[in-house]
């Protein structure tokens, strides 16, 4: 059964991901709409693997590499469901869903797809406040990367003088600062409570709210560069290149963070 | 019945022909009703432009050639213009090409200005016109709703419209990629060239909301502030000025640059480095352009917007071929339909004659067989149904087929005579 919802929704997301690229050439608005209905299949085929394993084992949130890597995805989805809600800008969807499809595809790869193992210390209830707070704060961070790129792009057309297929198909500067801008606003406040919840969490688990675990490090890193443009961007303008550039360093970090502190760099957070 | 179009157009007739039979809002009415007057003339709409006129027309597939030289009478008449004056610039299109015809004009393929968004609203205008006066019947109703949602498609699927090809109108496409909306936006004028104020007035007709004008003599500035209700400032206070523009047009004389890079650095720091969009349309140039190197601040002068209309003017011929593809498979899909339309009656009363006899016979017998189980009637349906769907099988499917290659009139016929259809 949560074989069958995962290969559903990495079909699905596949069939988006698909459509979305194919709108960046194809101007048919039937395009569009396929890739936006099979993203809701996507998102509820996710959230019945996910049923699931919690039926069946208790707290799959994140304690394993493959579902880290499925749950992820599934932020994404939802986080850019949601905001194109206000901006209904299906070529976003060509920045962003790749990767979410992509999260998914390597959670397919991987060779351990179990739940993993928790020590008993971390058997808590935090588990469901730290980790979807973390994540949903990742994703916001993955939507303002693709606005970033996708500002980026547009801005040498501008600047190059010599507008060629994509400064048509790409919308406008000040809607791609704001899209970039609105998800850091919901995404550093998320990323604040994961980084507070976490703490806590660790108060009680290990009886310290600190201790310098590689993936604190990086995760307060990541905090620092996103406090550092919105802090920018609020006092002296930091808009547009700018903005855009730092979210595009941010979202290294938090790839790093999350793939980099686990593969490389070996600590409390790093998974079976 | 057939659709014929006879008209003029740019591409055909001069100006001092064009003006000769264009229609008026005072006559046109007029002119439907003595359009459709025509005995030939079944259905009828005239669309009259600056560039053209054409009459569209459902007719009498038999009386094509005869309809055609009413129409043409009836333009020349109306308008007391010698017919042998008018004919030379004259064209008729029927079938096909009637309807690619329409669905060329209405996605703007067929204007001298390719693209541009007018000609889609006067032919909608045409067409209410003739529907009120009730000239238009089941074929042009649904030729033109067809055209217009054509005409959306070609829009929405292609970049067509969105090519802009005159140099004011790249600047405010330019201008909406870098703000979006320009609901709430200011432009300053920097002198008072002709081509300064008609850049202006596109911005300020999609929605700019404020005008400044700057110049070296105030009095010149006031007078062109007051055209847009806008305000007017001396060159002196240009720096302070800019602080609050987002768009500047700079269409100076002067010899050096007006505005420099150190300028606008000073600016965007004021502007909290808000976007600005620096056009610069004068020769020599007024605007440094090394300020384009600057974040959020954009530079063209006059060869970089000349540029970006090359640029579209070469994007547009590749969206006109995708357009025309669309507009092929519409007019392929308009055809079917009409095709399939004719033949059907013919179709329904066959299938409905034969089911009539069926149904009398099987009662009949029925009667005088008396007891008969609920299975051995439903056998008899079944068995007489199955006979009379493999007769008329063939008859049926080839009727179907000789309409989808339009050779209908002729078997339709035939088969409404062979089993008296038409009693």
């Amino acid at each position: 059964m949560e074989f069958i919802f995962f290969s559903a929704s990495l079909f699905l997301l596949f069939v988006a991901t698909l459509h979305y690229l194919l709108f960046l050439v194809y101007r048919n608005p039937v395009v569009p709409r396929v890739a936006r209905f099979s993203l809701f299949l996507a998102l509820a085929a996710q959230g019945g693997f996910f049923l699931v394993r919690t039926l069946g084992g208790g707290m799959p949130l994140g304690t394993s590499l493959y579902e880290s890597l499925i749950f992820f995805s599934w932020c994404i989805v939802l986080c850019y469901l949601l905001l194109t809600l206000k901006y209904k800008i299906p070529v976003l969807g060509a920045f962003v869903i790749p990767m979410a499809f992509i999260l998914s595809a390597a959670a397919a790869l991987l060779p351990n797809k179990g739940t993993g193992e928790i020590p008993p210390a971390l058997k808590s209830y935090w588990l469901f406040i730290h980790v979807p707070l973390s994540f949903l704060g990742d994703a916001m961070f993955v939507l303002a990367f693709g606005a970033g790129v996708m500002y980026l792009l547009q801005e040498k057309q501008l600047k190059s003088k010599k507008p060629g297929v994509l400064y048509h198909r790409l919308p406008s500067l000040e809607v791609l600062d704001s899209i970039n801008y609105r998800a850091l606003t919901i995404g550093f406040p998320l990323l604040t409570l994961g980084i507070i919840t976490g703490s806590i969490w660790a108060q009680y688990a290990w009886g310290a709210y600190w201790q310098w675990d590689p993936k604190e490090t990086w995760s307060l890193i990541t905090w620092l560069i996103y406090a550092a443009v919105l802090h920018g961007r609020l006092t002296v303008g930091w808009r547009g290149r700018k903005a855009a550039v730092f979210s595009i360093v941010g979202f290294a970090a938090v790839l790093f963070t999350f793939f980099g502190v686990n593969l490389i760099l070996k600590g409390l957070h790093s998974y079976n | 019945m057939e659709i014929l179009l006879v008209g003029l157009s740019h591409k055909t007739a001069p100006v001092d022909i064009r003006e000769k039979v264009s229609f008026s809002e005072r006559n046109i009415g007029e002119g439907i009703r003595a359009l459709v007057e025509c005995p030939n003339v079944h259905e009828g709409t005239i669309l009259s432009t600056c560039n053209r006129v054409e009459v569209f027309a459902a007719v009498s597939r038999k009386e094509l050639e005869a309809a055609r030289r009413e129409i043409a009478g009836f333009l020349a008449h109306f308008h007391n213009v010698p017919l042998t004056e008018l004919e030379p610039h004259l064209y008729f299109r029927s079938g096909e090409a009637s309807v690619a015809h329409v669905f060329r004009v209405a996605s703007s393929l067929d204007s001298m200005m390719v693209g541009e968004p007018q000609i889609l609203g006067q032919i909608k205008e045409a067409y209410n016109l003739a529907a009120r006066e009730r000239a238009t019947g089941e074929i042009l109703n649904r030729l033109f709703h067809k055209a217009f949602s054509v005409a959306k498609r070609v829009r929405t699927e292609t970049r067509i419209a969105a090519c802009a090809v005159s140099i004011s109108f790249a600047a405010v496409e330019l201008a909406k990629k870098i703000f979006g909306e320009l609901e709430g936006k200011t432009v300053m004028l920097i002198g008072a060239g002709e081509m300064a104020e008609l850049a202006a007035r596109h911005l300020v007709g999609s929605g700019v909301g404020r005008v400044v004008v700057v110049n070296r003599t105030l009095e010149r500035a006031i007078a062109l502030a007051s055209a847009f209700t806008g305000e007017a400032a001396s060159l002196d206070e240009l720096e302070d000025r800019l602080a609050g523009a987002d768009i500047v047009i700079s269409s100076t004389g002067a010899p050096g640059f007006v505005i420099d890079r150190e300028m606008v650095h000073r600016v965007l720091k004021k502007r909290k480095n808000r976007p600005m969009f620096l056009i610069d349309i004068a020769v020599p140039r007024d605007i440094d352009p090394t300020a384009n190197d600057i974040g959020n601040v954009y530079v063209y002068d006059i060869d970089d917007l000349e540029g970006v209309v090359q640029a579209n003017i070469k994007a547009r011929t590749q969206e006109a071929a995708k357009a025309e593809e669309i507009i092929a498979g519409e007019v392929r899909q308009f055809l079917d339909w009409r095709r399939s339309r004719e033949a059907f009656p013919t179709i329904v009363k066959l299938r409905s004659w034969a089911e009539e006899v069926r149904r009398a016979e099987v009662e009949k017998t029925m009667k005088k067989i008396g007891n008969l189980s609920d299975a051995d009637a439903k056998r008899i349906e079944a068995l007489t149904e199955t006979i009379l769907n493999k007769i008329l099988h063939p008859p049926v499917s080839r009727l179907k087929r000789a309409a989808h290659r339009g050779e209908d009139g002729d078997l339709n016929e035939m088969v409404r005579k062979l089993f008296d259809l038409d009693e």
